[in-house]
């Protein structure tokens, strides 16, 4: 009964501002490699984390950890109101139902069509009816703007492709809590500009909650500083964000296990740290 | 050494044991279960048909030939079938399935492991073992015994083509042999072994899979690992299982 989040709970997680996921000392470390060391941090519900950090830094341990993929040593994780570091792995599915992760690579299903895994979770995990799930597939797709590719497999569309159809998994059942991991790593400035407008849409048009994991700066400073609207006509436009919506992604640079940095892009910028100058170059 | 052994040994006991939990406890995936069933029994026909046909037809060969000796060369059908049936048919059976099965299921589960897709699964709230390890065990329980009859009659009938063109057997005194050299308690060990082997195998090779690590290296590891340990695996059950079978049966 622990893991069921109370009334209460819910009630405080439905406002605004309300944490969503939240790290309380987390502790990690693979045999005497210490991957994660005394890690804190929380995101607000609708808001962006950005996790930036050298290959190796603990960035995906942290989502990994998050989705109950791996156990801390030691240290709280709390995801919508659930405190996860206690769950098992069957109580963990209900958590995950309301979480998506983008794996880096993508990590689809070769032996599936586009449909099928995009409608995974739906077909296999719910007890939808296949036409509502065809449709929710459809929807999702022409979203990310991959519909015409429904019934191809994985192995014929390239890293782009794949890339925006694991956020279309991720997504078809309508999830709160996006993670990204590595989404644009390896993919060329247009792709990953494209990748990146899929991120924010979702953030501002389906009000998801994200953490993104990434080293690749470019990608992190568009999503932090680009917003998504809807026009009257229902065209879609993504433009520079306001100084509002800017200050709601927040950046964490993590070095060596520990966090480095904590502020929104705005600071990370001004910084005179000798590493985070470094890595901004 | 002796430590990562046992880690590895108390892995699959934990491996199996969920297995058990899954195929009696909900979710049960169905159309996974039908398709694992087609892959591993109808997949494996040929090479099964293959390797009965031609060991029946060497069998009657050798003990042909030994049989001159003692002028006992009618008798070839009761030493084919008794070999096939009790031994042959489901050691060599077992042993192709862990070459064409263990192998590919090492590699399938291996090359998900090493591209996340297993961790996808998790995430999508799929518990890989009921999801992947159930179907296949269950497949390969029910599958290797079926396959191994058929591996039994197709080697009898290998062994009758010999007997009939090399060795000059009457056909009718083939059969009748065949029969005499058979026992109620041989067919039901021919039976029981299949099972025991289909599970090790399978078993096997789902805990080789999803303990895979180190990229397409580690698959290609993965695979030797499930083949070699399965087949001494198989190997190693089937004289402890004769002898537990010998105790009962006879």
């Amino acid at each position: 009964m622990a893991a069921l989040a109370t009334e209460d709970a819910r009630q405080i997680l439905s406002e605004r501002g309300a944490p969503v996921i939240m790290f309380d000392h987390v502790h990690l470390a693979f045999d005497e490699k210490v991957v994660l060391d005394d890690i804190s941090f929380t995101l607000i519900k609708g808001h962006t984390k950005i996790i930036l950090g050298a290959s190796g830094s603990g960035k995906s341990t942290a989502l990994k950890i998050i989705t109950g993929l791996l156990n801390a040593d030691s240290g709280v994780v709390w995801v919508n109101g659930q405190r996860v570091d206690q769950l098992t792995e069957n109580e963990m599915m209900g958590v995950r139902a309301d979480l998506g992760m983008i794996f880096q690579e993508g990590a689809l299903f070769d032996s599936l069509t586009v449909r099928e895994n995009v409608g995974y979770k739906l077909y296999e995990e719910t007890d939808m009816p296949l036409e509502d799930v065809d449709r929710r597939v459809e929807e999702v797709l022409g979203f990310i703007g991959l519909a015409e590719h429904i019934d191809k497999m994985p192995s014929e569309l390239s890293g782009g492709q794949r890339r925006r159809v694991a956020i279309a998994r991720a997504m078809a059942f309508k999830p709160s809590i996006l993670l990204y991991d590595e989404a644009t790593t390896g993919l060329d400035p247009i792709t990953a500009t494209t990748v990146n407008d899929e991120m924010i849409k979702l953030r501002d048009l389906e009000n998801v909650s994200s953490i993104i994991v990434t080293h690749q700066l470019r990608d992190a400073f568009y999503v932090a500083t680009h917003m998504a609207a809807r026009d009257r006509d229902g065209t879609i436009r993504i433009g520079p964000a306001s100084a509002d919506k800017e200050r709601e992604a927040e950046f964490i640079m993590l070095r060596d296990g520990l966090i480095l940095f904590e502020g929104d892009a705005d600071a990370l910028r001004r910084s005179t740290d000798p590493y985070i100058r470094a890595f901004l170059s | 050494m002796a430590k990562a052994a046992a880690l590895e040994v108390q892995e699959y006991v934990f491996l199996v044991r969920r297995a058990f939990a899954g195929l009696v406890t909900r979710p049960i995936y169905r159309h996974d279960i039908v398709e694992q069933l087609d892959a591993i029994g109808a997949g494996s026909l040929t090479v099964v048909l293959l390797t009965g046909l031609f060991t029946g037809a060497a069998l009657a060969l050798q003990s042909g030939q030994t049989l001159d000796q003692f002028g006992a060369r009618p008798v070839v059908g009761r030493l084919v079938s008794a070999s096939m049936i009790k031994e042959l048919g489901p050691v060599l059976t077992a042993l192709m399935l862990t070459g064409r099965i263990g192998s590919g299921i090492a590699a399938e589960l291996g090359s998900m492991m090493v591209t996340d897709q297993i961790n996808a699964l998790r995430a999508l709230g799929t518990d890989p073992v009921r999801k992947l390890v159930v179907p296949r065990m269950l497949s390969g329980f029910l599958m290797t015994p079926v396959l191994t009859v058929i591996s039994d009659f197709i080697g009898v009938f290998g062994g009758w083509i010999v007997a009939r063109v090399r060795l000059q057997v009457a056909s009718g005194l083939y059969w009748s042999s065949v029969l005499k050299g058979l026992y109620m308690q041989d067919i039901w060990m021919g039976l029981i072994k299949p099972f025991v082997f289909g599970f090790i195998i399978v078993t096997i090779a789902c805990h080789v899979g999803l303990r895979t690590t180190g990229g397409t290296q580690g698959v290609g590891k993965a695979t030797t690992v499930a083949v070699v340990a399965g087949s001494v695996a198989v190997i190693a059950a089937d004289f402890f299982v004769t002898q537990v079978l010998f105790s009962l049966l006879y």
